[in-house]
Order: C-alpha cells, then sequence, then structure tokens
C-alpha cells in the first residue's frame, strides 16, 4: 500500500514528508521499546509507536524506515518535527490506539513479516 | 593502499534527547561515500546501540569512525564505570539500566549482541573505574 492509505485507514494527520505519501510500503512494525525495534525489525518501513521522543526519530532513521505513526494522538515537539524532516520521514498522528491502529493496516494488507528471531 | 578517512565526534553524556547525533551524522557521511545501504545500516545500528550505551551507562564520551577501502572501523571510547562482567553483559536481555530509561524506549539488554551482530569483529575493553573501549569492524 501507500503511505497516503496508511492515513487514510488510519484518519491521521500527516505532520510532516507530505511529498512521500506516494511511496509504497509492504510491512510494517508497532512497539515502544526502541530497544526490541533495533534488535527484531528487519525492512519494516513502517513504525507504530505510542513513544514520543527524538530517539523514535533516530531508531527508525537507523532502521532505514520511512514512515512513523504516533498513536493516540501523540504529538512529537517541533524539534522532533525537524529531525524527521531532515531525515526524509514521513510522520503522522492517529486518535487511534496501538492495537486498533496496526489491526486496520494488517487486515488492509500491511504485514509484520521480516521479524527474525535468532 | 592505506588511505582512510576519519570522523570524530564527542559524545554528550549529559543529553538523552542528542544521543545519537553522531550515529546519524555517520550515515549521513556515509551515504555520500557512496557505501552500500546494507553496510551503512549495518554501522549505523550497531554505532547508535553503542552511542545509546554511552549515553545512558557511561556519562557519554567519544567516537571515532574510521573508513578504510575494505572495511569500516567504529571506536566508541568513555570514561565510564567499566563492565564488571562482559559476558553477563553481552548476555540477550541482561540490564542494569534504570525504569526510567526503559520509559525512553531503551534499556532492553539488546544492545551489546545487537552490535555483536550487526558487525564482523567487536572488541571490548574495559576497566572497572576507568572506562570503557568498544572497537567494531565491519567489512564493505
Ligand atoms: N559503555 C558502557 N559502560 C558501562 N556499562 C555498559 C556500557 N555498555 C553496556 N554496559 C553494561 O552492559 C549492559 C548490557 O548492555 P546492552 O546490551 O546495551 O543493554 P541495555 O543498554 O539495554 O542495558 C548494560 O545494562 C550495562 O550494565
Ligand atoms: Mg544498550
Amino acid at each position: 500500500m501507500k503511505i497516503s492509505d496508511i492515513k487514510t485507514l488510519l484518519d491521521a494527520k500527516v505532520l510532516c514528508g507530505e511529498e512521500h505519501l506516494d511511496r509504497d510500503v509492504f510491512s510494517a512494525c508497532g512497539s515502544d521499546m526502541m530497544s526490541d525495534v533495533l534488535a527484531y525489525v528487519k525492512d519494516q518501513a513502517v513504525l507504530l509507536t505510542g513513544l514520543v521522543n527524538s530517539q523514535v526519530i533516530r531508531t527508525a532513521e537507523m532502521m532505514d524506515m520511512i514512515c512513523i505513526v504516533f498513536v493516540r494522538s501523540k504529538k512529537p515537539t517541533d524539534d522532533m518535527i525537524e529531525l524527521a524532516r531532515e531525515s526524509g520521514l514521513v510522520l503522522m498522528n492517529t486518535e487511534k490506539r496501538m492495537y486498533e491502529a496496526c489491526g486496520l493496516l494488517y487486515t488492509s494488507g500491511l504485514v509484520g513479516n521480516g521479524v527474525h528471531h535468532e | 593502499m592505506s588511505d582512510s578517512l576519519r570522523f570524530h565526534f564527542d559524545v554528550n553524556g549529559q543529553s538523552f534527547t542528542s544521543a545519537g547525533q553522531a550515529s546519524v551524522q555517520v550515515k549521513k557521511n556515509l551515504r555520500e561515500l557512496g557505501i552500500p545501504a546494507e553496510t551503512i545500516r549495518r554501522v549505523s545500528i550497531a554505532m547508535y546501540e553503542g552511542e545509546i550505551n554511552m549515553v545512558i551507562h557511561a556519562h557519554g564520551g567519544e567516537a571515532d569512525v574510521i573508513v578504510y577501502e575494505d572495511r569500516i572501523e567504529i571506536i566508541l571510547a568513555d570514561r565510564g564505570p567499566g563492565i564488571p562482567n562482559i559476558e553477563l553483559a553481552m548476555k540477550e536481555g541482561y540490564s542494569t539500566a534504570p525504569d526510567n530509561i526503559r520509559s525512553l524506549g531503551f534499556g532492553a539488554g539488546m544492545g551489546l549482541p545487537n552490535m555483536k551482530r550487526y558487525t564482523d569483529d567487536m572488541k571490548i575493553e574495559t576497566e572497572l573505574g576507568k572506562g570503557t573501549t568498544i572497537t567494531m569492524r565491519v567489512n564493505i
């Protein structure tokens, strides 16, 4: 699906990266533990999280992700938005909670595979 | 050929918010050098984990990244408390991070194992009360 489909499905508000909305994404992950994202995620382009700090942006950048969705209407600071803009990331937020947001995307075809437990 | 390129950073141990700045910069620099994306990803993740560790466990320090023709070396040196038991610290899930760090999304005890997994070689030199130097190599 396209990032614009995520926006529509989650009724989300785009905070930056509007120009990348037509990029294709194939899988996503949801986590509040950046440690786990760094350890277990592989090739997921979208991160759904309820955590808001600058390390969320840097973690996504390190993992070559392209979109972060903040659930429960969490709002990043201007500094975080600027950091994301510099890295070419799309940031959005949705009123939906983690479970519902992940479920909506999953059932619409955005899978979670690529996670590898060794 | 011994041509190499060196990037040096001071890692501020006072600020969790700025932790990872050096890794973000290195990622940009390596992209500009045309290093393969998968290699950059391995370097970035390993360095980022190490940089976070320097901030949450060791009051900051210095980071050096040296790009050789066939490999990239990452040297992270701090003057923190040192690591009493390296074997234990390398175990997945082992962490001495306090709860406030966990509420910031870190402290799952996956950093050091992750650094080892993403690099071709990792060496830990540590002395209690003096500090820790971690040297990692990623082949290009
Ligand atoms: N630079 C360091 N200085 C002192 N102790 C460290 C350092 N890096 C790691 N450690 C110790 O090793 C443990 C495991 O590190 P790591 O695997 O990165 O997990 P985490 O950072 O999530 O605790 C840490 O909890 C800490 O006790
Ligand atoms: Mg760590």
